[in-house]
């Protein structure tokens, strides 16, 4: 990247906030004690999850700057930027996914629902079971459908019979807006599914065992355009009762599904606003420059 | 024509003329190697098939309790030790009546095996009522007979059987009195000195036993340390060193793995010689490498994809490891411990070292029972002097062949039919 350098002088420039932005980030000033740089909205009164500070390094490489970000309750916020700006690693700290990467290193308070994610006394297992994940390629399990939207609850120990389990795994795929297409086939491989299926099984799959939160790393990256909007549709149907946090690099997807949208550059959060806002009159130039695809 | 179609074109015929002549070494070096396994094979075969038949002479026999020495009706003590030597041999006198003088009679005795008399032992054990009748039977014919028939004219010329041992024969032979039938002593009896009683079932019994122990050891601990090597291990210099040395490990000859063991197991810890636990140990040690890499191997195809999915629904490493990248890298492991084994099976050199060269008649009845193993028996009768045991190495190899093929194409089906595509 040839221009990065310069756009990176651009956006230390711009975190002291232009004129628009000032009264807003005044607004959110009196709720925490520290300045924000964050161009917009990072906050919100009924935070599902609370980011401060929040910086990610990879060995010596320090892959996310001073994140502060809220998610709130019910909310659909989606995770903008050009590609390596650190999207998929801010959205893998939310539920210690990054744990699994030995040189990765996260720093900051990263709080759910008030309880530090990254306290040594959480267990990493109920802190997925409640922060679940889908993931850019669809990879259910080598196992029939049944088993792999079972095994979330099978491994939590969420169903004790047999029939409480039948009962989790068709409001799931019913949920996921695949019952009609599997009802007669359960007990067939998950792989055998078409790509867009399969991502509607990990989705099933991930909401079996009613998390609290749901990330999604560009899961229509693999997708056609009829699949892309039942994911869509079922992102909007699940905001009811979860909260998602979605990577995507589709502008139209981030403007039809989420609530919020949040611009990451080179590392960092630059604006953070009403979805609605930030493709009609974004505050920041450089969130300006990315969406009318002048980079990115 | 432009330039670069000119240029292209030449070039063309010289690219194509270094594909073809490509192509033909390839085809060229695997004909050198199927011609040498079919060299090999049709020389094997060709002299093991023989050993499958042997010899029997078809005579009467008259139960006779005084010659048995044997009350009536006899006591299975009686039975256990009555002298079948002598009815063997005046079912044998009966046939050839002009036979006379103790020289005579004993080179005519010669031409049955002593393995007639335990066959008879065993008949009237199991049928006391046959004492004192007579009935046609056949009979094992000694090895020395066994071979004469086999032979043509002009192998018949060096038999050790004496102008007149062949005169009966030949008698025999006219008479339809001998018949070649299917070597089964050789897939029920072990090791002996007398060729025709001589059998692979002490080695394979031994062979199996083995290898039981060497699967039983090698898989769990390969598989647990290539789990952990791969899942667990922090990557660093420390595990950098093991895994160079499990490398290296794979490379030691096997001899220095015999000395080790006869060292350690049998030196140190006094287990006891001969014995197919100490086998198998030491051909654990053999195997591990092997493994380890391949299951390691197998771990690592895993793709990432599916461990992610199983961690970020809130499985815990452990559970990721049991419930998908063991059952998901099984077929590979297998292959691999499969592979193993073979080799394993194949190993004569540290076993000699430990002792598994005796000789050994019974059939071992477990890992703690004096045992030999199918390469070492092959090692044993390759080195003995009688011509008959030429037929029996080949035969022996020849089954030994048919186990490594048997594993190997299991190794195969195996991996194509729990191969799973993701
Ligand atoms: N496992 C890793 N080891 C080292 N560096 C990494 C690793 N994963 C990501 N990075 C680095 O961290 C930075 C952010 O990567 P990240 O995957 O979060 O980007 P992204 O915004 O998700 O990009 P994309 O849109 O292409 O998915 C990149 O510079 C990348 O090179
Ligand atoms: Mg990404």
């Amino acid at each position: 990247m040839e221009t990065a350098p310069k756009i990176n002088n651009t956006a230390q420039q711009a975190s002291t906030p232009p004129h628009v932005a000032k009264e807003k980030v005044k607004m959110t000033e009196n709720q925490i004690d520290y300045p924000d740089k964050t161009v917009g909205l990072p906050l919100v009164d009924d935070a599902k999850m609370s980011m401060r500070d929040v910086c990610v390094y990879y060995a010596d490489k320090q892959a996310i700057y001073d994140v502060n970000l809220d998610v709130g309750k019910n909310e659909v916020i989606a995770l903008i930027g050009p590609s390596g700006c650190g999207k998929s690693t801010f959205l893998r700290s939310l539920n210690r996914m990054n744990d699994t990467i030995d040189i990765c290193r996260v720093q900051g308070s990263l709080k759910l629902e008030g309880e530090d994610i990254y306290d040594p006394k959480l267990d990493v297992v109920e802190l997925r079971a409640r922060v679940g994940m889908v993931f850019q390629k669809p990879n259910p399990f080598p196992k029939s459908i049944y088993d792999n939207v079972a095994y979330g609850p099978r491994l939590h120990g969420l169903a004790n019979k047999r029939y409480d389990l039948d009962e989790i795994v068709e409001t799931s795929l019913r949920k996921a807006g695949l019952w009609n297409e599997v009802k007669d086939r359960l007990h067939q491989p998950g792989t055998g599914l078409s790509g867009g299926q399969q991502q509607r099984l990990c989705i099933a799959r991930t909401i079996a065992v009613s998390p609290e939160v749901v990330l999604m790393d560009e899961p229509c990256s693999a997708l056609d355009p009829i699949a892309t909007a039942k994911i869509e549709e079922l992102i909007d149907e699940l905001s009811s009762q979860y909260t998602i946090a979605i990577v995507t690099h589709s502008m139209q997807q981030a403007a039809r599904v989420s609530h919020r949208t949040a611009y990451f550059h080179l590392g960092r959060l630059i604006e953070v606003n009403d979805t609605r806002k930030v493709f009609t009159s974004p505050d920041h130039q450089l969130t300006e420059a990315y969406i009318t695809g002048r980079f990115g | 024509m432009s330039k670069t179609t000119e240029t292209v074109r030449k070039t063309l015929r010289k690219r194509y003329r270094a594909e073809r002549r490509f192509r033909a070494y390839g085809i060229a070096s695997i004909a050198v190697g199927i011609l040498a396994v079919v060299v090999l094979f049709t020389d094997i075969i060709s002299k093991g098939l023989p050993a499958f038949t042997e010899a029997y002479i078809q005579v009467e026999v008259v139960y006779d309790a005084d010659t048995l020495g044997v009350a009536v009706p006899a006591s299975e003590e009686e039975l256990m030790s009555a002298n079948y030597r002598g009815v063997v041999r005046q079912s044998l006198y009966a046939l050839f009546p002009e036979v006379d003088g103790r020289r005579e009679k004993r080179a005519l005795g010669d031409l049955v095996s002593s393995g007639a008399e335990y066959w008879m032992r065993d008949r009237l054990i199991e049928n006391p009522s046959l004492i004192n009748k007579s009935e046609t039977v056949w009979l094992l014919a000694d090895d020395t007979v066994d071979l004469f028939i086999k032979a043509d004219d002009e192998q018949r010329e060096g038999s050790r059987l004496n102008d007149r041992q062949r005169e009966w024969v030949q008698t025999l032979e006219d008479d339809d009195r001998v018949e070649m039938r299917f070597n089964a002593s050789l897939f029920t009896h072990g090791d002996s000195r007398e060729p025709e009683q001589a059998g692979l079932w002490g080695a394979v019994a031994g062979s199996f036993f083995t290898m039981l122990v060497t699967l039983g050891l090698s898989f769990p601990i390969g598989v647990a340390a290539a789990v952990y090597l791969e899942e667990f291990a922090p990557k660093n210099r420390l595990t950098d060193f093991i895994e160079v040395n499990i490398n290296n490990l794979a490379a030691v000859p096997s001899i220095i793995f015999g000395l080790l063991g006869l060292a350690i197991f049998i030196g140190l810890f006094g287990l006891p010689r001969s014995v197919p636990l100490v086998g198998g140990m030491v051909l654990t040690l053999m195997t591990l490498p092997t493994i380890i890499i391949s299951a390691r191997a197998a771990i690592k195809a895993v793709p990432p994809s599916i461990r992610e999915a199983a961690l970020g629904l809130g499985a815990s490493r452990m559970q990721m490891v049991t419930h998908h990248v063991l059952p998901l890298a099984m077929p590979g492991m297998l292959t691999g411990a499969i592979i193993g084994m073979a080799q394993a099976l194949g190993e004569t050199a540290p076993l000699l070292m430990i002792g598994m060269v005796a000789f050994i008649v019974d059939i071992p009845g477990g890992p703690v029972s004096p045992a030999t193993v199918l390469p070492v028996q092959i090692y044993l009768w390759a080195d003995s002097p009688e011509s008959s045991f030429v037929a029996l190495t080949s035969a022996a190899i020849m089954v030994l062949l048919g186990f490594l093929i048997m594993m190997n194409t299991i190794a195969v089906v195996l991996r194509k039919r729990l191969e799973r595509r993701w």
